[in-house]
């Protein structure tokens, strides 16, 4: 279970998040709406440790561990996993050496034995059929000279092969025309269960048409100014975000 | 104490055949008229030798296990030839000369042969403008003559192996290859410079010359995987005739002193060199890379890229001259250097060097230093990867790319299980940190 706490976030000295809170249960899709500037994206980058960005107050907890405590890698190793919104470029290293590098720590980490390179060939393959990527993609650099809609796509293999029990997705569904939409949503429901949580961080409704969230939130001005069911996506579809500045106001 | 300035060459030099004598004599002329350069030294400047000037025995043959041999080289399938010490060893060599294709040292020469290396040896390098060099040829007693016949074409990379291990005293070796690449012909050779038990100093000085006749293709590999107090300064000098292709890749790592220089000369028109290199020093060691593309005919090429990874306190020189004359027109130069510093302490030395007399001309070079990219080190993390693994990734997909353009693939598979091993070597702590 994920629980944010008054959370205030800055890079630099621009305050971004200013008192956000917010609880996940195992299981529970919930999105993040909001206009531009809102601090959508600096909840990802925050609870991924990106560098740059500092929490002057507030808590995270994941499990109950203290998750501003971890490094970025003992995050990932807890099960959180930050779909990017622009995913980084790294030529040279193969994203099949990336992902089993990746695979192989997770794993260890939860006790599992490794896996064999046949055994993974196979499931990085699967993935990648799943995802919509050409399994020569396995062999590219990774995210290298990828379009934007491989870029995501590829975060959403990575998302497959990792397995993690907390999966957030910046933005993931900005830029992608509704074919790679749909891959995307699948990919996301096909990992639905009763343990898996998902915090889908978004901008327009369309992505909810194809994952029906448990919980809608809006976020303005650094903190959740409402939340809801779904019904509340549509309502922000329809009215867009400018009822909002009363509220903050 | 004698300084290597003053040392006789003559025990060294004594079991040359006599055709060499008068090569020989005139080179010791200029190195006895020569002084060791000094950091004053343009040419010298990032580059200490200070580490050399000392007494030196030479290098005696020593017997060596073969399997500890064969773990170290690439095996490529092609003919082999091993020194040990500067010697010739039978035993670990394989000389089945492939068709087109003759191997020789200087010491076997026949007469034919004595007559082509004298008429090409020391024509390619500029005795006057490289010291080494010199002292190479002052000191020569033997060599390797490389000859593959106009229009045939050898599949099989040969390889050179010159291999040093330790002797008592420290030991000087003096290494000399002529290759001579005839029209039309085509072949790979790998030399490759390896050190055994090096906590005991040497120093080799290995000298190549190419001669690339109309037409000639050589791939070139020259692996420079000596370590410890094995100190090497030596050079490349090739000279390409008219539509000569000269594909060069240097690899070094290892030791306390590397000092490199390739030199081409586009000596006939359409000559084509491609030279790519990589230097990865850690530790407290150094790799000095000087290259010089002299661009003396029109309608040539020449495409350079080095990279290197710099860690601990290790520091490196790249210094790339290129040098087009005026009648030159129609050239194509194109020169990359990006380094990579993975700490505070490691210095780069990059230079790009320019001179164009011709006009019509097309020259791009770029140099740059970076240190591993913050995002990149965050996004391997934010999967569980460690930030020294993350370093590890990052380090070898730097050097990756080059290594992906090498053209045999037997080479290409040593290369990578070299540089995996290499760089995760540096990653050993990150099992330590994660352990604790």
């Amino acid at each position: 279970m994920l629980v944010i706490e008054n959370l205030h976030a800055r890079i630099g000295d621009e305050d971004i998040l200013k008192g956000l809170s917010l609880t996940v249960k195992p299981g529970e899709v919930h999105a993040i709406m909001g206009p531009n500037g809102s601090g959508k994206s600096t909840l990802g980058h925050v609870l991924s440790g990106r560098p740059g960005y500092e929490v002057t107050a507030g808590t995270i907890t994941y499990n109950g561990e203290d998750v501003l405590a971890l490094e970025t890698e003992e995050r990932a190793r807890q099960g959180i996993f930050l779909a990017f919104q622009y995913p980084v470029e790294i030529p040279g290293v193969s994203n099949m050496e990336f992902l089993k590098a990746s695979v192989d720590i997770l794993r260890e980490h939860r006790g599992q034995d490794p896996l064999d390179s046949v055994t993974f060939m196979k499931r990085a393959r699967e993935a990648c059929t799943l995802a919509n990527l050409d399994h020569s993609f396995l062999k590219r650099g990774v995210n290298e000279g990828f379009s934007g809609g491989e870029k995501k796509r590829n975060e959403l293999l990575q998302m497959m092969l990792l397995e993690p029990s907390l999966s957030i997705l910046d933005e993931t569904d900005s830029g992608l025309d509704i074919d790679a939409l749909q891959v995307v949503a699948e990919g996301v429901n096909n990992m639905r269960n009763d343990t898996r949580s998902f915090v889908l961080v978004t901008h327009y409704q369309r992505l909810l048409n194809f994952i029906k969230p448990d919980y809608v939130h809006v976020l303005a001005d650094g903190r959740i100014v409402r939340s809801g069911d779904a019904s509340l996506a549509l309502h922000l579809e329809e009215h867009g975000y400018a009822w909002l500045d009363d509220e903050v106001a | 104490m004698p300084n290597l300035m003053q040392q006789p060459l003559a025990a060294a030099s004594a079991a040359a055949p006599n055709w060499l004598a008068a090569a020989q004599a005139e080179a010791r002329e200029r190195w006895q008229a020569a002084s060791l350069p000094t950091r004053k030294t343009e040419q010298w400047k990032y580059t200490d030798v200070s580490a050399i000037d000392r007494e030196f025995v030479p290098g005696e043959a020593i017997s060596v296990d073969a399997a500890a041999l064969n773990a170290r080289v690439p095996d490529c399938g092609g003919a082999r030839l091993v020194f040990v010490n500067g010697h010739y060893d039978p035993a670990l060599s394989s000389v089945d000369a492939a068709a087109g294709l003759s191997v020789a040292r200087f010491a076997d020469a026949d007469e034919s042969q004595a007559a082509l290396i004298q008429a090409h040896l020391g024509s390619v390098v500029g005795t006057d403008r490289h010291l080494f060099a010199t002292l190479n040829s002052a000191a020569l007693s033997d060599g390797v003559f490389l000859q593959v016949d106009a229009g045939a074409t050898v599949h099989a990379p040969v390889q050179i192996v010159w291999l040093t291990t330790a002797q008592t005293a420290a030991f000087a070796v003096n290494q000399r290859l002529l290759v001579l690449a005839g029209d039309n012909s085509a072949a790979s050779l790998v030399e490759t410079f390896i050190s055994f038990e090096s906590e005991a100093a040497s120093f080799t000085n290995g000298v190549s010359e190419f001669v690339l006749q109309r037409g000639a293709t050589l791939n070139h590999y020259r692996l420079q995987l000596e370590t410890g107090s094995a100190l090497h300064i030596g050079g490349v000098h090739a000279h390409l005739d008219r539509d000569a292709t000269f594909n060069s890749f240097h690899l070094g790592m290892g030791s306390d002193l590397k000092r490199i220089d390739i030199v081409i000369e586009h000596a006939g028109e359409g000559a084509h060199a491609d030279v790519n290199g990589l230097y990865l020093p850690r530790g407290s060691e150094h790799i000095d890379y000087h290259t010089c593309m002299e661009h003396a005919m029109p309608r040539c090429t020449s495409s350079e890229t080095f990279r290197g990874v710099i860690a601990d306190a290790a520091s490196a020189v790249f210094n790339g001259r290129i040098h087009i004359h005026p009648q030159a027109q129609k050239t194509s130069a194109i020169l990359n250097n990006r380094n990579l510093l993975t700490s505070a302490e490691a210095q780069i030395n990059t230079k790009p060097e320019l001179e164009i007399y011709a006009d019509d001309v097309q020259c791009a070079h770029g140099a740059t230093v970076a240190q591993l990219d913050e995002l990149s080190v965050h996004y391997l993390r934010s999967r569980g990867i460690s930030r020294d693994e993350a370093q590890v990734l990052l380090s070898f997909g730097f050097v990756n790319e080059l290594v992906n353009g090498v053209r045999s693939e037997a080479l290409r598979d040593f290369l990578r299980d070299l540089l995996a091993e290499r760089f995760s070597r540096d990653g050993g702590r990150m099992t330590d940190e994660d352990d604790a």
